[in-house]
């Protein structure tokens, strides 16, 4: 496991087996999913504590993470099997908690699953 | 990552809000790139400047941050959409105008010298050898490595930002002693500038951090910015060596074949509506071969001239100008052949050019199609 961005929070799985391009596919003002090709179509990422393989597409879509944001409609944390630049430093600029994680990890987390979140502690991610 | 006590703090905020931001930038960066530490710059070069890419979402960020934020280093500023000198020919919106000049705005209260060049290792001094920079834009990032002796990730906008405002940035492989992954021969006798693009592109395409090129002789700086420019365009390779490579690298060999699939992925159409040059920007060197070749000799189309603006006045002082825009050149500082929203597909088709990162990001960003020519190709085409 590998911290990027630092902090702790408890919240509620949203999980996705597809990569995510937040550029074009997340409704900035809103934090729903607006690619009906992907498997979270429809569904809002507020709050919510992301989960998903990486990030993909241009890096511009940083911006899209901070504006998220910055209308309230931001994740409360993302964690992803593979560090991508534009998920870390979006997350960076906008101080959204992001963590890398094995696929066997990974594969233990389930949607709709309530897990607690502190990257101070020595086992960072707690079942609730 | 090993951070020292100031870096601890200021990654606590103890420095303001946006000193904490750029830390967790550059940790978050540096922990996506296996960097183990944070190390001194002396120059960053920002990307991320034109409205064409960076949005809204990119303006509203930079005005916000800009209110505090403070480069600490020297920093030089990539290309925005226009030339505001003569914007007003091009009917572009007024929105458009208006959050570009915000951009602008926004880079120059931070401090940042608004070059709007891609470029800079053309139009700055180069430091001494083995010194630390940040440039985000490919081009720079790999001619940066591979030809001027200075020692750079291929930034991100972000990590370059950050790395302007802290003075720093991730120590990640490329710093450090980098081993190619592949070797690749040159095969084609007798390169234009276009052939070197083609060999960066193709470069990019099989190269990890960085790629040994054999067969090649040395190269004028006309055709190391082709080659950089190909090969900033197609992947996250940032430094090409000159060598054979060790006996346990991969080889492959750049040969017809493989030229040509390159010149098929791009080349979309049999001739172009306008021709444009430029991408990278045109340094001095390039107006004045272009100057040369003219001859007078006039364009039978449109042919828009792309380079900095510090170029532009030399080139005006010498009287290259006059003769360019006596053979129906229009020269654009400012803006750069690719991603400037005065090329689009609702005035224009397809364009002619000898750019191959220019060609890659006309076809997929702009969505015009590509007539790819050697300068020299196009001068005897395109002009009488």
């Amino acid at each position: 496991m590998k911290v990027l961005v630092a902090g702790k929070v408890e919240g509620t799985v949203l999980k996705s087996e597809n990569p995510i391009n937040f550029l074009g596919t997340v409704d900035k003002k809103t934090g729903i999913i607006s690619d009906n090709n992907h498997d979270l179509f429809g569904k809002s990422i507020k709050d919510a504590i992301l989960v998903f393989p990486s990030g993909v597409g241009s890096s511009v879509g940083a911006y899209t993470i901070y504006s998220i944001k910055s209308n309230k409609s931001a994740p409360l944390a993302m964690i992803c099997k593979k560090a991508d630049l534009t998920v870390a430093t979006g997350c960076a600029l906008a101080n959204i908690l992001l963590i890398t994680i094995s696929d066997k990890e990974f594969d233990s987390i389930k949607d709709g699953m309530r897990i607690s979140l502190d990257t101070d502690s020595s086992n960072p991610i707690q079942n609730q | 990552m090993e951070l020292t006590r100031e870096e601890e703090s200021a990654l606590k905020g103890e420095q303001g809000e946006i000193m904490q931001m750029a830390y967790r930038i550059l940790i978050a960066t540096g922990e996506a790139t296996d960097a183990e530490k944070l190390i001194p710059i002396e120059w960053a070069h920002l990307s991320g400047v034109n409205y064409n890419t960076i949005g809204d979402a990119g303006e509203e960020f930079l005005s916000s941050i800009s209110k505090d934020a403070r480069v600490t280093v020297k920093t030089t500023l990539n290309p925005m959409g226009f030339d505001i000198d003569n914007v007003i020919n091009y009917g572009l919106d007024e929105n458009f105008i208006l959050k570009q000049l915000s951009i602008r705005k926004s880079y120059e209260t931070m401090g940042v010298i608004p070059s709007f060049s891609c470029i800079p290792y053309e139009i700055f001094e180069i430091p001494k050898d083995g010194t630390q920079v940040a440039f985000a834009e490919s081009n720079a990032a790999i001619h940066a490595n591979s030809y001027d002796n200075l020692k750079t990730n291929k930034e991100s906008a972000f990590s370059a930002l950050a790395s302007a405002l802290v003075g720093k940035s991730p120590y990640s492989s490329i710093r450090k002693d980098d081993t190619p992954n592949v070797t690749i021969n040159m095969k084609i006798k007798n390169p234009n500038e276009l052939t070197y693009g083609m060999l960066g592109f193709f470069a990019g395409k099989v190269g990890d951090t960085s790629v040994n090129i054999s067969g090649l002789a040395e190269m004028d700086n006309r055709q190391c910015k082709a080659m950089c420019g190909g090969m900033g365009t197609s992947g996250t390779c940032a430094k090409f060596i000159f060598s054979d490579g060790d006996s346990d690298c991969e080889k492959i060999d750049f040969d017809e074949k493989e030229m040509q699939n390159v010149h098929d992925e791009l080349n979309t159409a049999e001739k172009g509506d306008m021709i444009t040059l430029g991408s990278p920007q045109l340094g001095l060197d390039e107006i004045s071969d272009l100057t040369n070749m003219l001859k007078g000799r006039s364009f039978q189309k449109r042919c828009m001239v792309f380079c900095p603006r510090t170029v532009k006045e030399q080139a005006r002082k010498i009287g290259y100008t006059t003769e360019l825009e006596r053979a129906g050149c229009e020269i654009l500082s400012d803006c750069c052949t690719c991603l400037t929203p005065l090329i689009n597909k609702d005035n224009v088709d397809s364009v002619t050019t000898n750019s191959i990162k220019g060609a890659f990001y006309l076809k997929n960003s702009n969505g015009v199609d590509v007539n790819l020519k050697s300068l020299s190709q196009i001068i005897q085409d395109e002009t009488r």
